[in-house]
């Protein structure tokens, strides 16, 4: 049964005015800094972000100005350009979407600042490597391949190594980009920083256990960018710190993200950011939070102190994209237990295979070993030619309508 | 207590109107592009067939594409629910339903008490539906309705093997100038529709007894050509294409009475 909208069904997060205080002056300062001497290296979403902060290298994510431009509702154009020029509608969006923006300056923030160097770790996809070969071939710079071996079943020794070894080349590889010297002391300041916002955000993501949750993982979606950006920086410690507080208000003062919360969903793989607001709102009339996800805890990776280098290979490799569907599984089933989820909802995106193949295999596994239901959606993350508004909302509410 | 059920589909808009259990009358126009008029003239229809007025009914239940588009019905379920339903009301025993409609098709499982369990549905894509039909029909130039009866006739159906609707109906054109027969060019295009229709059902827990429901269940062929690749007979119901108008009503009654 519908909710009547006697309260509002999204309640803004006051955290989020600051967020995006920080984000803007991050791209000011990102785009001032172009053609100045001040080095700026486009990174893969999964990339050690850490050592660019380490020697003042400004990281730019065109994964999320693709989430940016999707949000926004400007994939299809951007995407197009991209198409026009050849390349393959069945390519990631984030990579076309993201090469039509680098040619034509298109997007909300008139396109990025142009790279000196790229960094790309393919820990989360094979596409990566080609979308910045062609990046880099595109605006003539140098680019760094970190290999990352996929994990089936554990780790080993020797792929930690290779892994850790790779993060010394890059080093040497800054260096010559930037003609600075790298300083591990400064680069474990760093990495500490990052495990302490990372650690802060795992707790932002942990007021979701709370029956009724505080947050929906929409909101996460969202409060995520600085996680993703800027990790290694004490303003992302202080933002998490004033999102945690809010939240934890909000438990105490009894208030919960949806007006009425009866059903808790997990939801798998990367948002539809075009739809995210229409989704938020369609789930919320329905009593339904979303309660977690396994796409914002991909950024809840361990670092040690101790060893940085050796540990920062480790979780690295081990990120959620890059390790098997049973390990997915067990990922998955402890999410779904420790939020005390209802089901599952998995968005089948046309875009990412490495998130997309499997899932029904771990519907499967999931209703087998659970009982509990999953839904499964089609669409894209920001290519709205693969979406169905009418369709999802019908499986959403046919779904929902199922729980007892 | 006189319930009604609206099911607003993309082809077709359908009413039922009960009375305790019973069915007093049912209606069925074609959608057109205003889906909320259809369904309105739809329940009119309905009404009058009953010689009842709207102000008769205790509850109206609107179901199907357009359910959200109209503003006479007191709630709204979708289709999924309301085809589970209205399928378990004629036949207690089933446990999945097949439904083939206009736009889109599905799998539902259906628990004893007629909820739905799990269900599948076919992503954007015509193949399957009646709208794949419906282009099939056209590029053979033969009439929807007589799809089913000529498929019968059959003994070596021809090969289609894309279950796109495009690259089937260029596929079914090459048949034609090849100097394929129909009739096996027709079989064959049912035959793409069940493994279709079988890929979808290995995503649910299939179980027997099977229903089919929407308006492909009246093309015989592709009842024939489902039971053949799900190796089970199929239930088809007197009034296929209203069990979701059937299921809202029901529905409308549970939620009256409660
Ligand atoms: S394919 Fe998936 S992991 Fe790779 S860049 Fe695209 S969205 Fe990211």
């Amino acid at each position: 049964m519908v909710a009547e909208e006697g309260r509002k069904l999204y309640l803004k997060i006051d955290a989020t005015d600051r967020m995006k205080q920080l984000m803007t002056e991050y791209y000011i300062d990102a785009k001032g800094a172009e053609g100045t001497d001040r080095p700026i290296c486009w990174i893969t979403s999964g990339g050690p972000v850490e050592f660019l902060i380490a020697m003042d290298v400004i990281p730019i994510y065109p994964e999320n100005h693709g989430a940016m431009c999707g949000a926004s509702k400007m994939g299809v154009q951007l995407a197009e350009v991209a198409e026009g020029l050849g390349f393959s509608g069945d390519l990631c969006s984030y990579a076309r979407l993201d090469i039509g923006s680098a040619i034509t300056h298109g997007g909300p923030i008139g396109g990025l600042p142009r790279p000196d160097f790229l960094l790309c770790c393919n820990n989360i996809c094979g596409t990566v490597q080609k979308w910045y070969e062609e990046l880099a071939r595109y605006f003539e710079v140098p680019m760094f391949l970190m290999d990352t071996p996929f994990i089936h079943k554990t780790t080993y020794e020797h792929a930690t190594e290779y892994v850790r070894k790779q993060c010394l080349e890059l080093v040497a590889f800054l260096e010559e980009q930037t003609g600075r010297e790298f300083s591990l002391e400064r680069f474990a300041e760093v990495a500490m920083l990052s495990v302490e916002g990372i650690e802060l955000w795992k707790e932002v993501l942990k007021t979701a256990e709370h029956r009724p949750s505080p947050l929906t993982c929409f909101d996460a979606f969202i409060h995520m960018a600085l996680i993703v950006t800027l990790r290694g920086t004490p303003e992302v410690v202080e933002y998490y710190r004033l999102l945690k507080g809010e939240m934890e208000k909000r438990i105490e003062n009894g208030i919960s993200a949806v007006p009425e919360e009866k059903h808790r969903l997990i939801w798998d793989n990367i948002p539809i950011w075009f739809e995210m607001r229409n989704l938020g709102q369609l789930f919320a009339r329905n009593n339904t939070c979303l309660v977690a996800d396994t796409y914002t805890t991909a950024w809840a990776i361990d670092i040690k102190i101790d060893d940085p280098l050796t540990s920062m290979a480790d979780a690295y490799t081990g990120i959620y994209l890059n390790i098997s569907i049973d390990l997915m599984f067990e990922k998955l089933l402890a999410l779904i237990e420790r939020f005390s989820a209802d089901g599952v909802v998995m968005h089948s995106n046309r875009s990412c295979k490495p998130y997309s193949l499997g899932q029904y295999d771990l519907a499967r596994m999931v209703t087998e070993r659970t009982g509990k239901p999953v839904l499964m959606i089609e669409a894209d993350m920001t290519d709205s030619r693969a979406y169905s508004e009418a369709q999802v909302r019908d499986r959403v509410e046919a779904f929902i309508e199922s729980f007892p | 207590m006189t319930v009604a059920g609206v099911d607003i589909g993309s082809n077709t808009a359908k009413a039922v109107i009960m009375d305790n259990g019973d069915i007093l009358a049912t209606s069925l126009i074609m959608t057109g592009h205003q889906s909320r008029l259809a369904g309105r003239r739809a329940l009119d229809l309905a009404l009058r067939e009953a010689g009842l007025e709207e102000g008769d009914i205790a509850l109206i239940v609107a179901t199907g594409y357009g359910r959200l588009t109209t503003d006479f019905t007191d709630q709204k379920v979708t289709e999924i629910t309301c085809h589970a339903k209205g399928a378990h009301s004629v036949q207690p025993e089933a446990r999945t339903v097949i439904d083939l409609g206009g736009q889109d098709s599905k799998v539902i499982a259906v628990g004893e008490n007629g909820k739905v369990v799990d269900f599948v549905m076919n992503d954007k894509c015509a193949a399957g539906t009646g709208r794949f039909l419906e282009v099939m029909a056209a590029a053979l130039e033969i009439e929807l309705d007589n799809m089913g009866e000529v498929s019968l006739e059959s003994e070596s159906p021809a090969s289609i093997s894309s279950v796109c609707t495009v690259f089937a109906e260029s596929e079914v054109v090459s048949r034609v100038a090849e100097g394929t027969n129909k009739m096996d060019i027709v079989a064959g295009i049912h035959q793409a529709i069940a493994s279709r229709i079988y890929a979808m059902t290995v995503r649910v827990p299939f179980k027997e007894k099977v229903i089919m429901t929407g308006g492909v269940a009246r093309n015989i062929g592709v009842v024939r050509a489902l039971e053949k690749r799900l190796e089970t007979s199929l239930v088809v119901p007197e009034m296929p294409q209203h069990m979701g108008a059937l299921g809202a009503a029901i529905i409308a009654e549970e939620r009256a009475g409660a």
